[in-house]
C-alpha cells in the first residue's frame, strides 16, 4: 500500500466499508418533495448545522493541507538541510493535526447530535399524531407496521438527513480540492494519476450493486432461519406429541444451509472488492513512483512533490465510497421518508370543532337518533336508522349474531367514529359539539379481550386516573374482587405485568380490568364482555365485581353472559344493523323471536 | 417454580473467567473438522504479512535507488514488482476472508444445527420455562458472535500481532532509534481504542434495550388504543412516550460525543506519531544517517499498522462479548433432557390400548402437582379428567406420551412401563388435541399430513372430512394447499381445532388426548367440532379434559381431581349422587352451557 500521512475520517479504509454496503431496503425514486419536507425539520437547528458546515470546510481544507506540508517539509527543509526550519515546520504540521482533530470532531459531534435529536423530534410528531387519530384508523391498521413507521423508517431518514447533506458537499469539496491540490502540484502526474479514478468509481459502483443484493440475500435468510426456529419452538409440543423430531431437522437444515451459503457468497464477494481497491490505490501509487520517479531524475518535479503525491493518492477512495453511500442511504430515506409522511398527512377522521366546549358532567342519559352508521363512505351500512333511548343508570344489554352491529353501537355512544346520519346525544347534547377528552374522560371501558400494559399492577388499576393514591387503588381493587390475588402475588401492587400479560390467568387479567374502570368512577361504562373460558371460582368473582360496577351508572353491555342479560334494564336484539327486539329477558322469552331462538341455541346447548 | 436440572439459568453479569475460556475452548472446537479451511486462512494472513512488510522496502528502493541514483531500470523494476505482489497480496486476501468464512459460518450451521436438535430432544419441563425470544436470541445472535470470533476476530487479532512484531523487526533492522520513536504510539492507540470499546459497548446495549423499551410503549398503545381513548388517557401516554424518547435522546447523544472524538483523536495519534518521525527522521537525513528512501519507507510501516491496531481495539471487547453468548450458547446444549430413551429401550409393539397408572406422583421440584394417582382405562374407554385450574388434570395426561416422566409409580401400557420403550415408538401412537391449537406456517395438507408426512391426498381429505373440516377448507383460497399463518390465510380458533383434530385422526393413534374447550366459537361450530371429537374417539382408548357436560356423558370414567389427588371416580350418573364437588362443579359450570357470542 501506499503512505497515508495523516490518515483522516473513515476508520480502517475499505474494510470498514463492507457490511455498511448491504444496509439499505428497496430503494424509490428520488423525491424532492418528500426531500424538502423533510429538510424542514432540521430548521429549528440551522445554526448547529451551519456550525457543523464551517467544520467541514476546515477540515476538508486541513485534510489537504496537511500534506502539502509534508511536502514543504521535505523539499524545503530536509532536502536543503534547513534544522532549524525543520523543527517549526513539524509543529506546524502538528498544529494542522490539532486543528484537524478538533474540526472532525466537531463536525461529527454536531452532525450526530442534530441527527439525534430530529430523529427524537420526529418519533415524538408520530406519536402525538398516532394519538390524535381516531380508533377507525387503529382497527384497519397492523400494529406492527406503524410500529416499523415510527422506529424504522424514521431512522431511515435520519441518518440521510443529518449525515446526508454534510457528508455530500464535504466529500465533493474533498475530491474536488484534491483534484486541484494535484493539478496545480504538477498538472502531468496529475493527470496520468487521474487514469485510476474513473477505474475505482467503476468497481464501486459495481461491487455496490453487488453487494445490494448478497447482502438483501442473507437478510431474508437470516430471517428464514429465525422464522423457521421460532416456529419449532412454538410447535414444540406438537412436534413432540407426533414424534416428528427428524422432519423438523431436515427442515431446518434446508434453512441453515442456505443461510450459510448466503453469507459466505456474500463475504466472498467483498472479498474480490478489498484487494481490487487495494490493487487500483497500488497502481496510482506505483504510476506516481514511477513517473515521478522518473521526473524527479530528470528535475521535472521534486520528491516533496512526489510523496505528497502519493498521500494524495490514498485519499481518493474514502470520499468516492462516502458518496456511493450516500446514495444507497438516499434511496431508502426515499421511501422511508414517503412511508413516514403518508403517517403524518393521515388526516383524523373524528376530530373536535373548532371552540368546541368540554362536556358537562354526566348524569347518563344516552339517545340515539334516527342513527346509520358505515366504516366507509364504501361500506355498507351496518347500522340503519337505530333509535334508541337509555335512561341515566341503566344497564342495556345488546345482542345478537356476530357482525350484527352490536360493537358499532357501543363506537357511536364514546365517538370514536362518527355517525353517518342522524345524531348520538348524551344528556341531550349532540356528542359531536364537545372535545373529544371531555366527553371521554367520563366513560370507563371494559374490553372483551382483558388488555393489560406491561409494567406494575399498580399503575394498569391507576391508567384512568394517574393521579389516585395507593389507597384508592387498594380500594378500587378490593371492590374489583382482585385484592386476594394481588395481594398474595410477591411483589403486590408493584408486580410487573409481562407483556401481554402473560404471567395472570385471564380471569385475573379481567378482574384487573374491572378496578381500571372502578377507579376512573365512569359516568358511562362501555363493557364487552370477555368470552374466553374462566374457572367456576373466578367466573363467580367477575360476576360479583361487574355487578358492583355496573350499579348507578349508565352500561352499555355487549352481552355474552346469561347473568348479565337477566339483570339487564333493556335487552336489545340487534340483527343486520337494527334493533329488532326490545325489553327485559321475561318479556323478550315470552314473545317467542329471534332472542327465544338465540337463547335456547346458546344458552342451552348439551342439555 | 422451582428450577430443575434442565432449566435454563440465568446467565451471570460476571461469568468466572475460567469457565469462560473453558467455554471459548470449546468454541474453537467447532472448528476442527473444518481445520483444512482454517489452515489456508491462517496461511494466507502469513502471506499477507510478509507482503506487507516487503512493499515499502520496494518504495525505499525505487526513490533510494531509482530516483536518487538515477537508475530508471531499478525504478522500473521495483514498480513493477510492487504492482505483481500486490496482485498476489489481493490473492492472499481473498483466500484468507473466503476461506476463514467458509469455515466460521460451517461453526455457526453446526451450532444452530445442534441447538435445534437440542431443543427437540428438551422435554416439556424445559419448554415451559423458557422463553422463545431468549432461545432465538441464543440461537441467532449468540452464534453470530461466536462465528466472528471462530472467524475474522481471531484472524484479525493474529494478523495484528503478527504485523506488529515482523513491522517492528524490520523497523529496528532499519533504524532502532527511530523505530523506539515509530512504535511508540501504538501502545497509546491500542489504549485509547480499547478503553473506548470498553465504553461504547454497555451504551450501544443500553441504547440498543431503550429502543426496546421504546418499541414496546409504542406497540402496547396502539394495541391498547381502545382502552387509551376510553379513558382519555392520550396526554398521560404522551408524556410517557416523550420521557422515555427523550432518555433514549440522552443515550444517544452520549455515544454520539464519543464516537465523534474516538475516530479523530486516534487519528490525532497515529499523526502526532508520523510527525515525530519526520522531524527525527528528517534530522537523521540531513545528518546523513538515513536516505530519504528509508524515512518514506518509515511512514509507510506506521500507515500500514494504525488500521490492525484500531481494530484490535473493537475486537477485543467483542472477544469478551463472545465469552458470554458461549457460555448461554452451551446452558442449552448441556441441558439435560428429563425424559430420554433408556438405554435398553425396545420399541413399544402396537398398542391395544390399555393404560394404567400405578401409584403415580408428579412434583415440579419442590412444587407437589398429584400424588398417589392410580387408575385404570381399558382399550377403548373414555376417561374424563375434571377438576379446577391447578389441578393437575392437564399434567396427569402429558404423563402418558412421556412429555413428563413421574417421580415416583408407574405408567404402563399394555403391561409395558413406558419408561422401557422408544420415545418415537410410544408417542406414534398417542394422538393428541390441545386447546390452544399450534399450527404451522405451511399449507392446510402438510399440517393435516404432519404426524405422516406420506399419506395421500385421499387420506388427508377423508381426515378432514371426519373432522368437519373439509367445507371450509374448500372454501379457502387455494383449498388443501391454502397456506395458513402469516403469510396466508388467518383460521379461527374452532377452524384450527378442526385442523387439528384431522390431524390427529390421520395417525389413527390408538391412545388419544384431548383438551375439549372451546373458547369463542359460535353455537355451530361448536357442534361441528363436537360430532368431530365423537368421532374422533371411537375405539380408542381417550384421556380428555372435559369442559362439556356430553363428554362427561360419554365417558366410562370420571376423574375428579382436587389438589393434586383424585376425590372422587365413576360415571355421570354415580357421580352426581355421591361427589358434592363434582355435583357443584356440574351446576356451575357444566349445566348452563353460556360460553357461546349470542
Amino acid at each position: 500500500m501506499g503512505l497515508a500521512f495523516g490518515s483522516s475520517g473513515a476508520g480502517f479504509g475499505p474494510r470498514g466499508a463492507i457490511e455498511s454496503f448491504g444496509a439499505e431496503n428497496a430503494g424509490a425514486a428520488y423525491n424532492p418533495r418528500v426531500v424538502v419536507r423533510l429538510l424542514a425539520y432540521l430548521r429549528p437547528y440551522r445554526r448547529h448545522m451551519a456550525l457543523a458546515f464551517v467544520a467541514m470546510l476546515a477540515s476538508s481544507a486541513l485534510a489537504l493541507l496537511t500534506p502539502y506540508l509534508i511536502k514543504l517539509t521535505i523539499d524545503e527543509y530536509i532536502a536543503v538541510g534547513n534544522l532549524e526550519g525543520l523543527t517549526w515546520i513539524a509543529f506546524a504540521t502538528a498544529l494542522a493535526f490539532v486543528g484537524s482533530f478538533i474540526a472532525t470532531a466537531g463536525q461529527q459531534y454536531l452532525l450526530s447530535w442534530v441527527g439525534q435529536r430530529v430523529l427524537g423530534n420526529l418519533r415524538a410528531a408520530l406519536f402525538r399524531h398516532l394519538q390524535a387519530l381516531p380508533l377507525g384508523y387503529h382497527d384497519t391498521h397492523i400494529v406492527g407496521v406503524t410500529v416499523s413507521r415510527v422506529i424504522n423508517d424514521v431512522a431511515v431518514i435520519n441518518e440521510l438527513m443529518s449525515q446526508g447533506v454534510v457528508t455530500l458537499v464535504g466529500d465533493l469539496l474533498l475530491l474536488g480540492g484534491i483534484v486541484v491540490v494535484m493539478l496545480s502540484m504538477s498538472w502531468q502526474l496529475a493527470l496520468l494519476t487521474f487514469v485510476v479514478l474513473p477505474l475505482m468509481v467503476l468497481v464501486t459502483w459495481w461491487f455496490s450493486r453487488q453487494a445490494k443484493r448478497a447482502f438483501r440475500e442473507t437478510r431474508s435468510r437470516v430471517a428464514a432461519v429465525v422464522g423457521d426456529l421460532a416456529e419449532d419452538i412454538a410447535g414444540m409440543r406438537v412436534i413432540q406429541a407426533f414424534a416428528q423430531e427428524g422432519a423438523t431437522h431436515q427442515r431446518f437444515d434446508r434453512v441453515n444451509v442456505a443461510n450459510r451459503e448466503a453469507h459466505i457468497n456474500a463475504m466472498s464477494l467483498s472479498f474480490i472488492f478489498l484487494p481490487s481497491i487495494d490493487f487500483l490505490s497500488m497502481l496510482a501509487t506505483c504510476i506516481v513512483l514511477f513517473f515521478g520517479g522518473l521526473w524527479v531524475t530528470q528535475g521535472q518535479v521534486t520528491l516533496g512533490v512526489m510523496v505528497a503525491f502519493m498521500s494524495y493518492v490514498t485519499r481518493f477512495f474514502q470520499p468516492i465510497q462516502e458518496l456511493s453511500r450516500l446514495y444507497t442511504t438516499l434511496q431508502s430515506a426515499m421511501a422511508g421518508g414517503e412511508k413516514v409522511l403518508d403517517l403524518l398527512d393521515t388526516e383524523p377522521t373524528v376530530k373536535d370543532k373548532p371552540g368546541a366546549p368540554d362536556m358537562p358532567p354526566i348524569r347518563g342519559e344516552v339517545r340515539f337518533d334516527h342513527v346509520s352508521f358505515r366504516y366507509r363512505p364504501d361500506a355498507p351500512l351496518v347500522l340503519r336508522d337505530v333509535d334508541l333511548t337509555i335512561q341515566a343508570g341503566q344497564t342495556v344489554a345488546l345482542v345478537g349474531p356476530t357482525g350484527a352491529g352490536k360493537t358499532s353501537i357501543a363506537n357511536l355512544i364514546a365517538r370514536f367514529y362518527d355517525v353517518s346520519e342522524g345524531v348520538v346525544r348524551i344528556d341531550g347534547v349532540d356528542v359531536r359539539d364537545v372535545t373529544q377528552r371531555s366527553l371521554r374522560r367520563q366513560f370507563g371501558l371494559v374490553p372483551q379481550d382483558p388488555f393489560l400494559f406491561s409494567g406494575a399492577i399498580a399503575d394498569n388499576i391507576r391508567f384512568g386516573r394517574p393521579d389516585a393514591t395507593d389507597e384508592e387503588i387498594r380500594r378500587a381493587a378490593k371492590q374489583a374482587n382482585a385484592d386476594v390475588f394481588i395481594d398474595a402475588m410477591p411483589d403486590g401492587y408493584q408486580t410487573r405485568i409481562l407483556e401481554g400479560g402473560v404471567n395472570l390467568s385471564i380471569g385475573q387479567r379481567q378482574l384487573i380490568c374491572i378496578a381500571r374502570a372502578v377507579l376512573a368512577d365512569p359516568r358511562i361504562l362501555i363493557l364487552d364482555e370477555a368470552t374466553a373460558n374462566v374457572d367456576t371460582m373466578t367466573e363467580a368473582l367477575i360476576q360479583e365485581a361487574l355487578e358492583r360496577l355496573l350499579e348507578g351508572r349508565t352500561a352499555i353491555v355487549i352481552a355474552h353472559r346469561l347473568s348479565t342479560i337477566r339483570n339487564a334494564d333493556m335487552i336489545c336484539v340487534i340483527a343486520d344493523g337494527r334493533i329488532v327486539e326490545r325489553g327485559r329477558h321475561d318479556e323478550l322469552l315470552q314473545a317467542g323471536g329471534l332472542y327465544r331462538m338465540l337463547y335456547e341455541r346458546q344458552f342451552v346447548t348439551a342439555d | 417454580m422451582a428450577a430443575r436440572n434442565e432449566t435454563l439459568p440465568a446467565t451471570a453479569a460476571q461469568p468466572d473467567a475460567p469457565n469462560t475460556w473453558r467455554n471459548l475452548r470449546r468454541c474453537y472446537g467447532y472448528l476442527r473438522p473444518y481445520w483444512k479451511a482454517t489452515l489456508v486462512a491462517y496461511l494466507a494472513t502469513l502471506g499477507m504479512n510478509a507482503l506487507s512488510v516487503i512493499n515499502p522496502q520496494l518504495i525505499r528502493s525505487a526513490i533510494d535507488e531509482g530516483v536518487g541514483r538515477n537508475d530508471i531500470s531499478t525504478l522500473a523494476w521495483s514498480v513493477a514488482a510492487l504492482l505483481i505482489l500486490t496482485l498476489v497480496k489481493g490473492v492472499f486476501t481473498f483466500l484468507q476472508g473466503r476461506w476463514s468464512e467458509v469455515a466460521s459460518q460451517n461453526v455457526a450451521y453446526d451450532l444452530r444445527a445442534d441447538i435445534q436438535r437440542k431443543l427437540t430432544l428438551l422435554s416439556f419441563s424445559f419448554h415451559d420455562q423458557s422463553e422463545a425470544g431468549d432461545l432465538l436470541s441464543r440461537a441467532i445472535q449468540d452464534v453470530d458472535r461466536i462465528r466472528f470470533l471462530t472467524g475474522r476476530a481471531t484472524l484479525r487479532i493474529a494478523e495484528s500481532v503478527v504485523l506488529l512484531i515482523g513491522t517492528a523487526a524490520i523497523l529496528f533492522w532499519m533504524n532502532p532509534q527511530l523505530a523506539l520513536l515509530a512504535i511508540a504510539t501504538t501502545p497509546l492507540l491500542a489504549w485509547r481504542s480499547l478503553s473506548f470499546g470498553r465504553r461504547i459497548r454497555p451504551l450501544s446495549l443500553a441504547i440498543q434495550r431503550q429502543l426496546g423499551v421504546l418499541t414496546t410503549r409504542l406497540e402496547q398503545n396502539l394495541r391498547g388504543a381502545r382502552v387509551v381513548k376510553s379513558f382519555a388517557q392520550e396526554p398521560a401516554e404522551i408524556e410517557r412516550f416523550d420521557r422515555e424518547n427523550e432518555r433514549w435522546f440522552e443515550m444517544s447523544a452520549q455515544s454520539a460525543r464519543l464516537t465523534s472524538v474516538n475516530g479523530p483523536l486516534l487519528n490525532l495519534i497515529a499523526n502526532i506519531g508520523t510527525i515525530f518521525i519526520l522531524w527525527y527522521g528528517g534530522r537523521l537525513v540531513i545528518e546523513q544517517q538515513l536516505s530519504i528512501g528509508e524515512l518514506v519507507a518509515f511512514m509507510t510501516y506506521m500507515a500500514q499498522l494504525v488500521g490492525p491496531v484500531r481494530l484490535l481495539g473493537q475486537i477485543i471487547p467483542a472477544v469478551a462479548q463472545a465469552g458470554a453468548a458461549a457460555e448461554r450458547i452451551f446452558d442449552i446444549l448441556d441441558a439435560a433432557p428429563d425424559v430420554h430413551d433408556a438405554p435398553d429401550a425396545v420399541a413399544l409393539p402396537p398398542v391395544t390400548g390399555h393404560v394404567r397408572f400405578e401409584c403415580v406422583s408428579f412434583a415440579y421440584g419442590r412444587h407437589q402437582i398429584f400424588k398417589d394417582i392410580t387408575f385404570e382405562a381399558k382399550p377403548g374407554q373414555i376417561i374424563a379428567l375434571l377438576g379446577r385450574t391447578g389441578s393437575g388434570k392437564t399434567t396427569i395426561v402429558n404423563l402418558v406420551p412421556r412429555f413428563f416422566d413421574p417421580t415416583s409409580g408407574r405408567v404402563t401400557i399394555d403391561g409395558y412401563d413406558i419408561r422401557s420403550v422408544t420415545l418415537a415408538s410410544l408417542r406414534a401412537q398417542i394422538g393428541i388435541v390441545l386447546q390452544e391449537t399450534t399450527l404451522f406456517a405451511t399449507t392446510i395438507r402438510e399440517n393435516i399430513a404432519f404426524g405422516r408426512p406420506g399419506a395421500t391426498d385421499e387420506d388427508v381429505i377423508a381426515a378432514a372430512r371426519a373432522a368437519q373440516a373439509h367445507d371450509f377448507i374448500m372454501q379457502t383460497p387455494q383449498g388443501y394447499d391454502t397456506y395458513v399463518g402469516e403469510r396466508g390465510v388467518t383460521l379461527s380458533g374452532g377452524q384450527k381445532q378442526r385442523i387439528a383434530i384431522a390431524r390427529a385422526l390421520l395417525t389413527d393413534p390408538r391412545i388419544l388426548i384431548l383438551d375439549d374447550a372451546t373458547s369463542s366459537v359460535d353455537a355451530e361450530t361448536e357442534q361441528l367440532i363436537q360430532r368431530a371429537l365423537e368421532r374422533l374417539m371411537v375405539g380408542r382408548t381417550t384421556f380428555v379434559i372435559a369442559h362439556r357436560l356430553s363428554t362427561v356423558r360419554m365417558a366410562n370414567l370420571i376423574l375428579v381431581l382436587d389438589k393434586g389427588r383424585i376425590v372422587a371416580r365413576g360415571t355421570h350418573e354415580e357421580l352426581l349422587k355421591t361427589s358434592d364437588l363434582y355435583a357443584d362443579i356440574y351446576h356451575r359450570q357444566l349445566k348452563p352451557r353460556d360460553h357461546a357470542s349470542p
